[in-house]
């Protein structure tokens, strides 16, 4: 496998013949922020307000398989939440990663429902469980959880055993 | 003491979005006659516990006479954290934990999440490991097949086929509890490799137990395949067009008898199953039907699966040669310090993994079950997320239910093969 490529510019120069980084720099080249090739798998950091845009671009670019929405919670840090998508081309027989950073503060992100509506239970799921806003959801319920819980339980500064 | 926990958002918070869809609980309370919907069309609540919704699904149906209008599933009774109890444990100690999240294969989910890890940790596992977890896989996949067509069948009336299905993967179990001492939370995959050797007679039971398999299917086919009832029950219900069912994330059979040409194991080899020769029945018909028959030749490819793996299985160790990861036999941890050394740093203090994210798909019974796992670098996983095939596939059940009948919303739950303990987590 040997060292991933851990830069931008690194990734950029030794795969730029990937599908996705082509069709992604070509349609939006202000949208990847960062860029990550670790143990065979891309990552690309998409600005968080050009989501959705990039989505729409991946799908038709090939990668039509939405696999999973969820979220990592960087607490202490800031931007805090990571919301990771991950699509997958069944043609190409490929995967990307895409993060989007969402600060603590009201934390929220374009929801990609009308791109996938496969993104609907996760993106609530990750509401649920996170506390993340997804603008242009159409129903963004708990799911897990009770209707009418407090918190967001994977949050980082939510205890494991919970409140007593 | 930690900090209260934000408080969720009240009406009056900006940004929050409008809730279209009926809130479950508030529309069960029958209307006042003068209040009642004008459009005719009645809530029908159904399970969780209910028999045919296979654990403790609730499905809140709104019906125009015995038309299913809409479907929606309310999931939830079986949250129990695992995600977050995930982040709590050594990366050892999570391989249990998967065990509970399917009941029906646990051996896929340890190999997912030890496949996951060992990515993290960029160990190799030799061969004899790598075909034993294929075969154990199949295994698995041949004992949940069980389950599933004998509930299946059950639901549509035909109750001799669980008895029979029963039977045999009684014997799979069986199997199970004597390679890993549990007959079904098996924890028998390690990170690294697998817990111990297989027991002396293991293959010979394995041997004999897909000899008979191909003729047990056969049976299970005579009852069903051409039984009227039985057809005239799944033929035509419950449609979901292939892009219909890549668009709403349906993996595994119910995508691939929409005619979807999808396969983890042939398509994104993992743990040598690139070594396998093997179909992967498709279907163009996309109904409950073709569910029932992508399911019955995956069965039997499954078996040709175990045979190769029985015909080639490698000699030679199970577990990978690292001993930092990697818990020593009992017999050098008793006469080794250095071996005892390892032992003791592991069970107390965990191994340290090196920071970074990966995602590792495997094609479990129901689809695919991805682990997605975030290292910061410590003994313990800073996040660690199941993509579980029966949560998205749930979502599918409103395009396949509507315009139906009640009854008809009872053969498609079973087609698409839910397990609730991964759904909810």
């Amino acid at each position: 496998m040997g060292e991933g490529l851990l830069t931008k510019d690194a990734v950029f120069e030794s795969l730029a013949q990937n599908v996705a980084i082509q069709a992604v720099r070509a349609a939006h080249p202000e949208a990847v922020v960062d860029a990550k090739y670790d143990r065979d798998e891309l990552t690309l950091v998409i600005a968080t307000d050009q989501i959705r845009a990039v989505c729409r671009t991946l799908r038709q670019a090939g990668y039509n398989f939405l696999e999973d929405v969820t979220c990592v919670d960087w607490y202490p840090s800031e931007p805090r939440f990571q919301v990771t998508y991950h699509i997958l081309s069944h043609k190409l027989k490929e995967r990307v990663r895409l993060h989007a950073m969402a600060g603590s503060i009201d934390p929220s992100v374009d929801s990609i429902t009308p791109v996938w509506p496969a993104a609907n239970f996760y993106e609530r799921e990750v509401w649920d469980l996170f506390g993340i806003r997804f603008h242009g959801h159409p129903g963004l319920r708990r799911i897990m959880m009770p209707e009418e819980w407090e918190g967001h339980p994977l949050r980082k500064d939510y205890p494991v055993e919970g409140y007593r | 003491m930690p900090a209260t926990p934000e408080r969720p958002d009240t009406p009056d918070t900006p940004n929050m979005p409008e809730i279209p869809e009926f809130v479950a609980t508030a529309t069960l309370i029958p209307p006042r006659p003068e209040e009642a919907p004008k459009d005719h069309t009645m809530v029908l609540n159904m399970g969780p516990q209910h028999p045919s919704t296979h654990g403790v699904l609730r499905l809140v149906l709104e019906i125009d006479g015995e038309t299913v209008v809409k479907v929606v599933p309310d999931i939830g009774y079986l949250h129990t954290g695992i995600e977050k109890t995930c982040e709590a444990k050594f990366y050892q100690q999570v391989v249990p934990l998967t065990d509970r999240i399917d009941y029906l294969c646990p051996m896929t989910n340890n190999l997912a999440w030890c496949l996951a890890a060992e990515k993290l940790l960029q160990l190799e596992i030799p061969e004899r490991g790598q075909w034993m977890r294929v075969l154990l896989n199949e295994l698995t996949r041949l004992n949940s097949h069980l389950v599933w067509l004998g509930t299946h069948a059950m639901d549509i009336g035909a109750l001799t086929v669980f008895l029979y299905t029963f039977r045999e993967r009684e014997e799979i179990l069986r199997i199970f509890e004597h390679v890993s001492g549990q007959r079904m939370m098996t924890s028998y995959f390690r990170i690294g490799g697998l817990a111990l050797d297989p027991p002396l007679d293991f293959f010979d039971s394995v041997q004999s137990l897909i000899k008979i398999l191909p003729e047990k299917i056969d049976e299970y086919e005579n009852l069903l395949t051409g039984n009227p009832i039985f057809i005239n029950r799944l033929k035509g219900v419950g449609y979901l067009s292939a892009e219909d069912g890549i668009a709403l994330g349906v993996t595994g059979p119910p995508l691939r008898a929409s005619g979807v040409d999808w396969d983890l194991r042939r398509d994104m080899p993992y743990s040598s199953y690139e070594k396998f020769k093997f179909e992967v029945p498709i279907s163009n018909e996309c109904d409950v039907w073709a569910r029932y028959i992508v399911r019955l030749k995956e069965m039997r490819e499954s078996v040709k699966i175990c045979q190769q793996a029985l015909d080639g299985m490698p000699e030679g160790p199970i577990k990978a040669d690292a001993p930092h990861v990697v818990l020593p036999d009992r017999e050098k941890m008793k006469t080794q310090m250095e071996a005892l050394i390892y032992h003791f740093k592991i069970v107390t203090e965990g191994f340290q993994v090196p920071a970074g994210e990966v995602y590792q798909g495997v094609e479990s019974p129901r689809g695919e079950m991805g682990y997605y796992v975030v290292s910061d670098g410590t003994a313990k996983p800073w996040r660690v997320h199941m993509r579980n095939p029966s949560f998205a596939t749930l979502q599918a059940l409103q395009t396949m239910c509507a315009g139906r009948l009640i009854a008809d919303v009872v053969a498609v739950i079973g087609s698409i093969d839910i397990v609730l303990g991964e759904i909810d987590r």
